[in-house]
């Protein structure tokens, strides 16, 4: 923020700054997550009225309340048919969605799937706590084995879903993942999957400071290696995208996983879309056209 | 009751039973006839038994009875299922070579077609069908240049030998039947009249285009499925953005989301489709963004019985999503009206923004009827309602959820400088800021609920009070709603011509529900009787839960079929006599 240079009309981080404060738990990972979109958003100087920042429900779904865009708060694990209706009414926007694990990947897990096949042009940042926060700590898709949450008392006995592997393997376009504690880092990320043509999908851990006393700040610290960091790693592999996503433990790699440029968005691939966002297209139908849709039916 | 000729078509699936029926509808659509057609199948794509029955006539034809003139068994099932239905006058062309008719009726001609003898079997698979439209035509004095149109139409995509060879057909049957076989009585007659001739899906889809429809989603549902088939073949000529998505959460979500982002969403679904979208409903109305959903019912619980009709859905509808929430529900009256009703509710969700339901079902839906091409009106009103669509003037901090009078809050279209917001799932204060959580409030809560509802005030002062039909005063007065406004009309008639003195009122909003005007013309009936398509009353319940009227008597029908004219008249007579308060129609044509 301190090394931007301010030009007249610039769009600065107040501009992005939400009515009301967030009110997530203090040092909730969310926070980390709330100021890299403001930044990538500032850095890439979009004006806040062509964004529209799409939500499903939980604590992280709050967030279109937290910054000053065209917001939209629905349903539990809706926010991706929701956010693809706005796309494709108007492709103008840049529409950015974000929700938690469960959201995403629990109740919202069809509906991510089908987003990536179709490649709809929107960037979807999962705040990925493997909990589920809002409704005072159960078991999430994301929870590793053993972990003790209300819902599993005795340890989780179910294996978490990988959502990189996930993604890579539904056809996602842009599959990267952040830590809300590594800002710089995640700025880029966002910036990247923002400017990405078709779908992108960010996985970013957001620790939570209430419920998951396993998956912490602490213990992530010392295992996320960024694969920037590797000179070698080719994010156009799918193979070694792969390859990376499977890694957990002692080393566990955030960064740009794969991207592939080639494959047109849904917009682009609607005839439709041509002439412009429908929103700005003519309600009527033409006279010309109306008569041959009735002629079809004498 | 005015003269009519019907005709039946039966076979197993596969068998091209709707390529006769279509063929049919066209010729006589353009005979200046009215029309209407109804195929009774099973959710089978090859075998079981599809039977379609066509219509026509001078007069207003608006259902099919049960009676016909003409039957056209292509298996040996359809003539032994239906060869009953045929009365003095009438014909049963069939396929001698491997159909034994029965023993019909007095006075009914029995017509073997040689099939074998007048086309080669071997080439062409629906010669017996094609040999049958052309004696048909004859036997109905009705010009071969007609048929020989039609075909050169319904084959335009094949080669030119294809198209010839099944004129050949047609023609030999024709020249049969000419020689061999006995005309009809009377011919069918001609008009200058011109007709269109369409589905209530279709009718649907292109009234929602006409009112400036711009994106539309489903996943696939009898009975509603016609309805993204029209879409998806004329979303490029119309600019219509078309998705199939990946279930009707999915759907309602999204056409949510288009709307949100300003322009008209719609999606069509059926009745196990619609409970999955009740939680959307409310994301509609709560967040303030209009959406319209189609339910063509059909008969259920579950996944019921896929291709058959019913009038069940009342209570779902009513109870979709929990809450109080403002919407407006409307069940069309007829094939012509799935057209005009659609503009009028794309108008009034835009208006008080809030979801709209149209509640048609299998029988509108998959159903045909000629339509009058005037009432197509690609020209109807459109009125979005308090929309913000430009930045012009400087402005009052913007809030998306001002309370109003009206309950109505200007909705600014996204991407508009100097508007940003946030519209909620959650209750929220009039600036979309959140108030479930960390700033809940009772005093905001209750205004926000009081100025939602005030809709409902708006909504019912734009739709019309429903109206009688026929005399103000009459011995009975027969009320229903929906697709069985035709078939009551028409029962009307019988009984009139029977001397019974009789009216019908026919329901066309049912949320919000004019209850006032409604007791004001039942509290002056003598003898009260709701018709439904379902077991429980589902109508007469609601018009007891908003009215406390309780009618005198019901008929009701749950056995996946429509109703014919004459199920109403047996039952009106029967409970004017005292018999009884409740008539379940038995269906008597099998299928």
């Amino acid at each position: 923020m301190a090394t931007e240079i301010i030009t007249p009309n610039a769009i600065t981080m107040a501009n992005f700054k939400g009515r009301v404060e967030p009110d997530w738990c203090p040092g909730c990972g969310d926070y980390g997550v709330l100021a890299a979109v403001q930044k990538a958003l500032v850095e890439l100087q979009i004006p806040q009225h062509e964004v529209a920042t799409i939500s499903g429900i939980g604590c992280s779904s709050n967030f279109p309340g937290f910054i000053e865009t065209y917001g939209m708060h629905t349903l539990h694990g809706r926010s991706i048919p929701v956010a693809t209706g706005v796309k494709m009414a108007n492709h103008a926007l840049t529409v950015l969605v974000t929700g938690g694990d469960g959201d995403g990947f629990g109740i919202g897990c069809g509906h991510f799937v089908h987003a990536m096949r179709r490649n709809v042009d929107l960037t979807y940042m999962v705040m990925d706590n493997q909990i589920y926060g809002l409704t005072t700590g159960q078991t999430s898709p994301t929870s590793r084995l053993a972990m003790k949450t209300k819902t599993t008392p005795f340890g989780n006995v179910e294996r978490p879903v990988n959502p990189l592997a996930l993604a890579l393997a539904a056809g996602a376009t842009y599959v990267a993942r952040g830590f809300s504690a590594e800002q710089k880092h995640l700025t880029e990320l966002i910036k990247n999957a923002i400017q990405h043509k078709g779908f992108s999908f960010l996985d970013i851990f957001s620790p939570c400071v209430t419920y998951n006393h396993d998956n912490t700040v602490q213990w992530f610290r010392p295992r996320v290696k960024k694969l920037e960091d590797n000179p070698a790693y080719d994010p156009t592999d799918w193979n070694a995208a792969m390859e990376k996503s499977q890694l957990w433990g002692d080393e566990i790699p955030i960064g740009k996983f794969y991207e592939r440029t080639d494959v047109p968005t849904l917009t682009e691939l609607e005839p439709v879309l041509n002439p412009g966002p429908l929103v700005h297209q003519p309600n009527r139908i033409p006279a010309a056209t109306a008569k041959s849709f009735i002629d079809e039916l004498m | 009751m005015k003269q009519s000729f019907s005709i039946g078509i039966g076979g197993a699936a596969g068998q091209g039973v709707a390529t006769p029926g279509d063929i049919f509808a066209k010729i006589f659509s353009r005979r200046g006839l009215h029309l209407n057609a109804y195929n009774a199948y099973q959710s089978i794509i090859r075998g079981g038994h599809t039977f379609l029955t066509v219509r026509t006539g001078e007069g207003n034809i608006r259902t099919t009875d049960g009676h016909l003139d003409l039957l056209i068994p292509l298996n040996q099932d359809t003539a032994d299922r239906h060869l009953s239905l045929l009365t003095a006058g009438g014909a049963c062309l069939f396929n001698a070579d491997t159909i034994h008719p029965g023993t019909p009726a007095d006075g009914v001609q029995l017509c073997p077609l040689p099939v074998s003898k007048l086309a080669d079997i071997s080439r062409n698979k629906v010669a017996q069908n094609t040999l049958a439209i052309g004696a048909a035509l004859s036997m109905m004095g009705i010009g071969f240049n007609s048929l020989e149109s039609v075909l050169e139409e319904q084959f335009r995509k094949k080669d030119r030998a294809v198209i010839d060879e099944n004129i050949a057909i047609a023609r030999a049957g024709y020249d049969y039947a000419t020689q061999n076989l006995k005309p009809f009585d009377h011919a069918l007659p001609l008009t200058d009249a011109r007709f269109a001739v369409l589905s209530g899906n279709e009718a649907m889809a292109m009234g929602a285009a006409a009112a400036g429809l711009k994106f539309y989603c489903a996943y696939p549902m009898s009975p509603a499925t016609g309805v993204l088939h029209w879409m998806a073949s004329h979303a490029r000529s119309a600019d219509i953005m078309v998705r199939q998505v990946e279930d009707e959460i999915g759907v309602i979500n999204m056409a949510i989301g288009a709307a949100h982002a300003g322009v008209r969403a719609m999606c069509a679904t059926s009745g196990g489709g619609f409970a999955l979208m009740s939680e959307g409903l409310g994301l509609s109305a709560q967040a303030e963004i209009p959406v319209v959903v189609i339910d063509c019912q059909r008969a259920g619980p579950s996944t019921g019985v896929p291709t058959k009709t019913e009038q069940g859905d009342l209570w779902q509808m009513l109870g979709a999503a929990f809450g109080d929430y403002p919407r407006v529900i409307a069940a069309p009256f007829d094939i012509a009206d799935c057209f005009t009703l659609m503009p009028e509710i794309f108008n009034i969700t835009d208006r008080f923004q809030c979801p709209g339901i149209v509640l048609a079902d299998l029988l509108l839906a998959e159903g045909r009827l000629s339509v009058d091409p005037a009432i197509l009106d690609f020209n109807p009103p459109i009125d979005r309602g308090e929309i913000i669509t430009s930045n012009g003037e400087p402005h009052d901090k913007y809030l998306r959820y001002k309370i109003t009078d009206s309950g109505v809050s200007p909705r600014v279209i996204p991407g508009i400088p100097g508007y940003t917001h946030v519209v909620s799932s959650d209750e929220h204060d009039e600036d979309g800021i959140l108030i479930s959580d960390a700033y809940t409030n009772h005093a905001k809560r209750r205004a926000m609920m009081e100025k939602r509802m005030r809709k409902m005030d708006g909504i019912a002062a734009s739709i019309p009070p429903p109206q009688l039909r026929g005399p103000i005063v009459a011995d009975v007065t027969l009320i229903g709603w929906g697709s069985t406004y035709g078939v009551i009309d028409e029962a009307c008639e019988l009984l009139r011509e029977q001397g019974i003195s009789v009216n019908h009122l026919p329901i066309r909003w049912l949320v919000p529900l004019h209850g006032d005007a409604i007791l004001d013309i039942l509290n002056n009936a003598l003898h009260t009787i709701i018709i439904e398509n379902n077991f429980s009353g589902q109508f007469a319940r609601y018009l007891r839960s908003e009215t406390s009227f309780v009618a005198t008597g019901h008929i009701r029908k749950y056995d996946g079929e429509p109703f014919f004219p004459q199920h109403i008249v047996d039952a009106v007579k029967e409970q004017l006599a005292g018999r009884t308060t409740l008539s379940i129609p038995e269906h008597e044509v099998m299928v």
